[in-house]
């Protein structure tokens, strides 16, 4: 479904991803976890074809989406969904018109059956009669959930989260994790999780793949990972800050 | 030194390269007919309607202050009654149209880069492209179309207010003949006059939108970055106009035979 080649990006003198190669298949839930920085959201982007990489290739159900231009890839991308760090709702419409942008913009659909749809997938984030509201008004918790239901009214086949649960206290993030199941289950969908929330990781992913300068450090199971003797993988997971792991 | 100059002229350039691509994208789309016509509708209110009331001050002051100035000087040559024939033609070629597109590019050209600009760097442009959503069809054409739209309207406006002030004021505080005024603005003032002040106001209505378009998409990150795409947006609006201003006369006046 999503495969990675060789995958390389820069800025300036820094290289983020360095001959990142992996494999996701259908109906899969993948975490990618990694420190800060490590290209974890680069590496997101380019799934989706917002960055060129400077080498390699990145093939959405057997087609690579690198040498396609902007237009080309608005095809590609209707397979998308994707949930940003910051939410990233539009701040000049409402919940509504935040979530029912995809309908409007690209597909014909009644007024009618737009708003019954708007409806159902605020009910299904768990903010029903929220319609009106401005973005604005909303928590940061909130605005995740509008943002995943922006991404899920029209059920696309890949679902990507950005950071999904940074910067939420734990209740709400433990929501937006059942929230993620909830959405893997009912829409069959492809799920990548960029996070550095090892909880959500082990929770949602059924794969985790661990980025480390700008490579794949470690792929497997979530059981392989999290019992992983590695000191990089595991000094990442026990959140420990120790001097004797390099860890630059 | 001859590094820097090197590279800052490469800048200079590549941006040009750029601003050229994003109208050549702007026009393939409307060509398509990829427009959002209601946030169209919208930005014609916004860059047209919400405009009128600095566009005519500026028209207003503009024509009483030229209206007197040119009388001071015509009353020594006893030419009283060619002062506002004067008005009329230097604010259809030129006042009218280069200080309208002037303000415009200081209110919406800054607006565009600042509302574009908090865009980019709150990733909701990102968010469009995930969404199937190509930017230039939802944000860039529909604020290119509006300026071409309402500036040639703006133009009419601040052209109109501004010879009917001058028309007071050189009548009523002045104490010119009102008839021979008139006739003398009718004789001088021709139907071309007002055709290149429309031109000219359709062409800088696309370029204040564009350049605003423009330094909104490629912003830096941050407020900082906001702040700086918006001035850049108002500087570059301005000398583009002045710069265009020159260009379009010649070519005008060549096209009708001034020249």
């Amino acid at each position: 479904m999503i495969e990675v080649r060789d995958l390389q990006k820069s800025f300036g003198a820094q290289k983020v991803l360095d001959g990142v190669s992996f494999r996701i298949e259908r109906g899969e839930s993948v975490a990618i976890i990694g420190r800060s920085g490590c290209g974890k959201s680069v590496l997101l982007k380019h799934i989706i074809g917002l960055m060129k990489p400077d080498g390699g290739d990145v093939l959405i159900e057997g087609e690579n989406i690198v040498p396609m231009n902007e237009r080309q890839l608005l095809r590609v991308r209707q397979k998308f969904g994707m949930v940003f760090q910051g939410a990233a709702l539009f701040d000049s419409m409402t919940v509504a018109e935040n979530v029912a942008f995809a309908l409007r913009h690209n597909r014909k659909m009644s007024e009618a059956e737009i708003s019954k749809r708007v409806a159902h997938a605020l009910d299904v984030v768990d903010l029903p009669g929220t319609e009106n509201r401005n973005p604005a008004e909303l928590s940061g918790g909130m605005r995740k959930r509008v943002g995943l239901a922006r991404a899920i009214i029209y059920e696309p086949q890949i679902i990507l989260y950005d950071e999904p649960t940074t910067g939420l206290d734990p209740i709400v993030s433990d929501s937006i994790d059942h929230l993620m199941l909830r959405v893997r289950d009912h829409l069959q969908a492809t799920s990548v999780v960029v996070t550095h929330d090892m909880r959500s990781a082990r929770r949602v992913g059924n794969h985790v793949i661990m980025l480390h300068k700008g490579k794949v450090h470690a792929n497997g199971p979530p059981e392989q990972i999290f019992n992983s003797t590695d000191p990089i993988v595991r000094q990442f997971i026990d959140g420990v800050a120790d001097a004797k792991v390099e860890f630059q | 030194m001859n590094l820097l100059a090197n590279k800052r002229i490469a800048a200079n350039l590549a941006g040009l390269g750029q601003i050229t691509l994003l109208a050549r994208d702007a026009l393939s789309s409307l060509f398509r007919l990829k427009v959002a016509w209601r946030d169209l509708l919208y930005q014609i209110y916004f860059i047209g309607v919400k405009s009128q009331l600095v566009v005519l001050v500026t028209g207003a002051f503009t024509g009483m202050v030229l209206g007197a100035q040119t009388y001071f000087q015509f009353h020594k040559v006893k030419m009283d009654t060619a002062t506002l024939a004067v008005v009329s033609v230097s604010l259809c070629d030129e006042l009218g149209p280069v200080l309208t597109a002037l303000m415009v590019a200081g209110r919406v050209g800054a607006a565009i880069a600042a509302e574009i600009g908090t865009m980019r760097v709150t990733e909701q442009i990102d968010a469009l492209r995930t969404l199937a959503t190509h930017p230039v069809d939802y944000l860039v054409v529909p604020r290119i179309a509006a300026g071409h739209i309402a500036l040639p309207i703006l133009t009419i406006e601040s052209i109109s207010i501004g010879i009917a002030s001058s028309y007071f004021v050189g009548v009523y505080l002045l104490g010119i003949d009102p008839v021979y005024s008139w006739y003398n603005m009718l004789h001088f003032t021709h139907d071309i006059d007002v055709v290149i002040g429309v031109v000219k106001g359709f062409v800088y209505g696309g370029i204040v939108a564009l350049i605003g378009c423009y330094k909104g998409m490629n912003c830096g990150l941050g407020a900082e970055g906001v702040g700086r795409a918006t001035t850049e947006a108002v500087v570059f609006s301005s000398i583009s106009i002045l710069i265009t201003n020159f260009f379009l006369t010649l070519l005008l006046g060549k096209l009708v035979g001034q020249l």
